[in-house]
């Protein structure tokens, strides 16, 4: 703690001479302690990592829509995994392994709550950094090494991990079972273990940032949405992430020291194994332990940030405020135990799978009442559709589709047809892919003033959106219907049978959307890398929204606000508000200043405010009239 | 932006660049195949093709960049006249959404009607109706909701569009319309709840009927093919041990159990309708995923581990080739867990047929216990107390068993 109090005062005596610091090459922009240059290597990193994974994406959507063709360009790059110009079988396999994997941890964890943690927990909390910028830069450091060793298992002989994202053992601990669990793997568990050091060092810092370092008149229920979001979604990785890595850890120990943890009676080809008395099983509990909590931590900050420029772009106030935080409460608490429903048809008890059902059924609850808040929050607004605010917007539709679906797979009866099929594929990809991405894009496109200090381009934004948010819909809703043929997932090709070949032709119009899709993604990149550079200068506060970050002068300096702190007086959604001149109250303006607007239940029961209000009221009956 | 800059000089630049370098690879391609004339590949099409997509897609870019260009230029234009400003986007985007809402819900439509007639017929099995009908009602309020939401969502978008000459209404919060959508989906989902809750617990805790006792079939996955045991004349299928297997002895049935001795091997899965299937899931290596998309069934084998899955098939082959009007209409069950490079084609057939030709079928099945398996476990290579079956087909058995290895290699 002393470092964090000695840094503090630090900046805040000599906020005006910087001179001393001496920023080198390195330290600015390598080995950064600054948390909005962290954030920014998390978004691009994270960036970087997500053309890859789309790329490997369409990689195997080219097997699945033409499972007959040679496509010799690809031997070209992929040498002995695409012999002919035919993507094999367990490279196919390693595709979808490694696809999920990036997509998952590398860029909807860390390159979604890693950059907007970062950038937006110090300046909307009124901070000057990190608790521990140390651990922060750290938590970078570790992130980063765990994708460049992610990346590197594509240049070994044996390939990629290729046992599923969720490498369920026996399958991931055999290397004689698929040549991905041979090295590979290992790379895939020790990257893992990596990733989850950082997301824990980052974790921790975000949860002591946020409950130790908000400015005066900060408190719980001032905090955007966003922060509330970020905070819950830390403690969410906290409590699960370790429990990945004790599993990872046995793992390790069957792979490589002959243990048992989760093999037990196995015979390859004739050859028995001397492993006893352990569990695949066991494996599934631990994975979902963190899985399924995953999948929160991945949507929670997608719908803080888009509550959060929902509410600026319509001009109106986050609809049900305290329900928004109640139900990401109540998501954050269920999400803990509703990992069994991952599980119905693994030969668990059946019993448990009762129980899961339930569980799994009542989070939709939560996650029913945001999505209605955020369609009371749209109505009667005034909208004003910035990128940014498209993407809420999708994300909102994708979250609603992709929620819906969920209600089938939560019901343990119906995922007995539709466990592990296409339904699956479509379900998620739908409810955290598109809509976690959107949130994401969404954050990107609204926030990127505040990292870069210049406006990217709306027109291309627009084009961007319209093209992905329609061909995201194109690939993934016919998938459903693929599921409920009971067609399943990680399928090298549909050719072997029968019932299957129907669905080649829709396999070509998803192919095609997916590739259109992702070329939309060059307007994006095109757009960012260009506005980084020669984008619109940006004003202080271009969005005219409320929170602190737009308090923040447009240089970004270290230590965010060249002089004091402000302080907060009131909730950041007071938009449109009756009586005020403008239709926005930034939280910095204390209600004296805005007596015109001030509503009873501004004053939270503070009967001294209640007074002078009631005074000024008397005193001027015009203005309490127009309301 | 200068988006013409940009055109000009990068653009341009970057597609010299690119032509150099294909031209070039290209050029080395064909001298290559020309010295080597067994290259079975000639890369130059291939290449052109490259070039072709690259091509079109720059050409799409060059596209976009001149009409962005085009609309800075006109709303300068309009900024340098002092007019109000040319393209209201806010407009634009509100009409788009109309759009895709009304395009979007046809779509929906169309799905629903075209693709949606392409998925499993009715369920052939007693368990798979009431999954079936609990599918539908959670698909029609889904759809309901679905509906309801996006109109809202999208309508929202398009009718309160930014326009400077309203303000937003202030609505921060209202607790009766919160309790009203927290209550109502909470409602709505314990019944769904309930249901599915009776349902599952009716498909896995099953009295058994002393007078329909099932028939045990016993599956063993392995890396990438099924075996399926039947479990003869005394109904029960006999005990195996991992531990006892070998070559010859593929599934490692421990024949000093007496209950295993008329065991037979079954090469697709026959079964009788409307009776009872006790299915015995178990995996050698890894774990796999038996699933029988027809009758509502699935369940993993996991080493280690045997699961159970009791269900009653409902309709025969020949009716269901009736009913979904397709001669070639076939029953079958596959793999549905990654389990290797094979895993896209771990399939067997299944027949479901009437109980006379089941029992005409069961007797022709071979039985597990061939000659070489009695000499490894010490018992007389011709018994006399081994069931009429064994005797009768110890001939196809063997046949059948290297067909299994040649599987299993």
């Amino acid at each position: 703690m002393s470092t964090i109090s000695l840094h503090d005062t630090h900046n805040h005596d000599n906020h005006d001479d910087h001179g001393h610091h001496k920023e080198t090459f390195l330290t600015k922009y390598v080995f950064s302690q600054d948390h909005k240059m962290i954030a920014k290597q998390f978004l691009i990193t994270g960036i970087i990592m997500a053309v890859i994974a789309m790329g490997l994406s369409i990689l195997f959507r080219l097997q699945l829509a033409w499972p007959d063709k040679d496509f010799p360009i690809l031997e070209t790059f992929l040498g002995k995994w695409a012999e002919g110009g035919r993507i094999k079988p367990d490279f196919y396999l390693a595709l979808v392994t490694i696809h999920g994997t990036i997509m998952v941890f590398f860029v909807l964890t860390a390159g979604l709550s890693g950059t907007f943690s970062n950038l937006l927990i110090p300046l909307q909390i009124g901070a000057r950094d990190m608790a521990s910028p140390f651990l922060n830069m750290l938590s970078y450091w570790f992130f980063f090494t765990a994708c460049v060793i992610m990346m590197g298992s594509f240049f070994i002989q044996t390939g990629p991990a290729s046992a599923g994202w969720t490498v369920y053992p026996p399958l991931s601990a055999l290397p004689t079972a698929i040549s991905g669990s041979g090295l590979g793997m290992t790379l895939w568990l020790i990257s893992m273990v990596l990733f989850v050091a950082s997301s824990l060092m980052g974790g921790i810092n975000y949860v002591s940032t946020i409950l130790n370092m908000r400015t005066k008149g900060m408190d719980l229920w001032k905090m955007p949405l966003t922060i509330w979001a970020f905070f819950l979604t830390a403690i969410l990785g906290i409590l699960s992430f370790p429990v990945l890595v004790a599993g990872v850890v046995l793992l390790i120990f069957d792979r490589s020291f002959g243990t048992s943890f989760y093999l037990s009676d196995i015979v390859m080809g004739t050859q028995i194994l001397p492993n006893e008395g352990g569990s695949p099983i066991l494996w599934q509990h631990l994975f979902w332990f963190l899985g399924h909590p995953e999948v929160y931590i991945v949507i929670m900050p997608a719908m803080g940030l888009s509550s959060e420029i929902m509410s600026v772009n319509a001009r109106k106030p986050i609809f049900g405020y305290h329900a928004m935080i109640y139900s990401l409460i109540g998501i954050t608490i269920l999400s803990f135990i509703v990992w069994g429903h991952h599980m119905f048809v693994t030969g668990m008890n059946p019993l448990l799978g009762g129980v899961f059902m339930i569980t799994t059924l009542i989070i939709a609850v939560p996650s029913a009442v945001k999505t209605f808040n955020w369609l009371a929050t749209l109505w009667r607004g005034n909208i004003r559709f910035t990128p940014a605010m498209l993407f809420a917007i999708g994300m909102v539709s994708f979250f609603i589709s992709g929620g819906l679906t969920g209600i089938f797979l939560g019901n343990a009866s119906l995922d007995i047809n539709l466990h592990d099929t296409y339904f699956v594929i479509a379900h998620f990809h739908l409810v955290m892919g598109s809509a976690a991405i959107f949130g994401m894009l969404a954050g990107v496109y609204h926030y990127f003033p505040k990292m870069f200090g210049r406006m990217m381009s709306s027109k291309l934004g627009y084009l961007h959106f319209w093209i992905t948010f329609a061909c995201a819909y194109l690939v993934f809703f016919p998938l459903h219907f693929l599921g409920l043929d009971g067609v399943p997932r990680r399928y090298y090709a549909f050719t072997e049978f029968e019932f299957m070949q129907k669905w080649v032709t829709v396999n070509i119009l998803v192919t095609w959307s997916a590739i259109i899709a992702a070329l939309a993604q060059v307007a994006f990149l095109f757009n960012f890398f260009y506005s980084i550079f020669k984008g619109k200068v940006a004003s202080q506060n271009p969005w005219q929204a409320n929170t602190l970050e737009w308090t923040t002068p447009v240089e970004r300096l270290h230590g965010n606000w060249p002089g004091e702190i402000p302080t907060v007086y009131r909730w950041p959604y007071d938009y449109s508000k009756p009586g005020a001149e403008a239709d926005f109250i930034p939280q910095t303006v204390p209600f004296s200043q805005t007596m015109s607007s001030n509503m009873p239940h501004d004053f939270e029961g503070n009967s001294e405010s209640e007074r002078i209000q009631r005074e000024w009221e008397e005193e001027n009956p015009s203005v309490d009239a127009s309301k | 932006m200068s988006l013409r800059k940009f055109i000009s000089n990068k653009t341009i630049a970057a597609l010299a660049v690119i032509l150099t370098a294909f031209a070039n690879t290209s050029a080395f391609a064909q001298a290559a195949a020309a010295e080597t004339a067994k290259k079975p590949i000639d890369m130059g099409p291939i290449y052109k093709s490259v070039i072709f997509y690259t091509m079109a897609f720059l050409l799409v870019c060059l596209f976009v960049a001149i009409i962005g260009k085009a609309l800075k230029v006109y709303e300068l234009t309009r900024e340098a006249q002092d007019k109000p400003k040319g393209i209201d986007w806010n407009k634009v985007n509100g009409v788009l959404f109309a759009l895709f809402l009304i395009v979007g819900l046809y779509g929906v439509y169309w799905e629903y009607t075209v693709h949606g007639n392409m998925i499993l017929p009715e369920a052939a099995s007693e368990h798979g109706k009431k999954i079936d009908q609990m599918f539908n009602i959670t698909l029609i309020l889904t759809t309901i909701v679905f509906i309801i939401t996006h109109i809202l969502l999208f309508a929202f978008a398009y009718f309160y569009k930014y326009t400077n000459k309203r303000k937003a209404y202030y609505y921060p919060h209202n607790n009766t319309i919160e309790r009203i959508w927290t209550i109502v989906p909470a409602f709505v989902l314990t019944i769904l709840v309930l249901m599915g809750f009776l349902t599952w617990r009716s498909i896995f805790y099953k009295i058994e009927d002393p007078n329909n006792k099932p028939i045990s079939i016993e599956i063993t996955s392995s890396q990438f093919a099924w075996a399926i045991r039947y479990a003869g004349a005394d109904g029960v299928v006999g005990t195996k041990n991992y531990k006892l297997i070998t070559s010859v002895n593929a599934l490692g049935i421990d024949f000093r159990d007496k209950n295993t001795l008329d065991d037979q091997s079954a090469d697709e899965m026959v079964i009788p309708v409307n009776k009872p299937v006790r299915l015995i899931l178990t995996s050698k290596d890894v774990i796999h995923s038996f699933f029988m998309p027809h009758f509502r069934v699935q369940l993993n084998t996991v080493p280690g581990m045997t699961s159970y899955f009791e269900f009653t098939p409902t309709i025969t082959t020949e009716e269901m080739k009736a009913k979904t009007n397709d001669p070639t209409f076939k029953y079958l069950f596959l793999c549905n867990k990654i389990c290797g490079d094979g895993h896209y084609k771990m399939q067997k057939e299944v027949k479901v047929v009437s109980m006379a030709e089941y029992e005409a079928w069961v007797k022709e099945q071979p039985a597990y216990l061939t000659d070489d398996l009695k000499k490894e476990f010490n018992i007389p290579v011709t018994p006399a107390t081994t069931t009429v079956v064994a005797d009768t087909t110890a001939k196809d058995s063997s046949a059948v068993k290297t067909k299994q290895l040649a599987l299993k290699n």
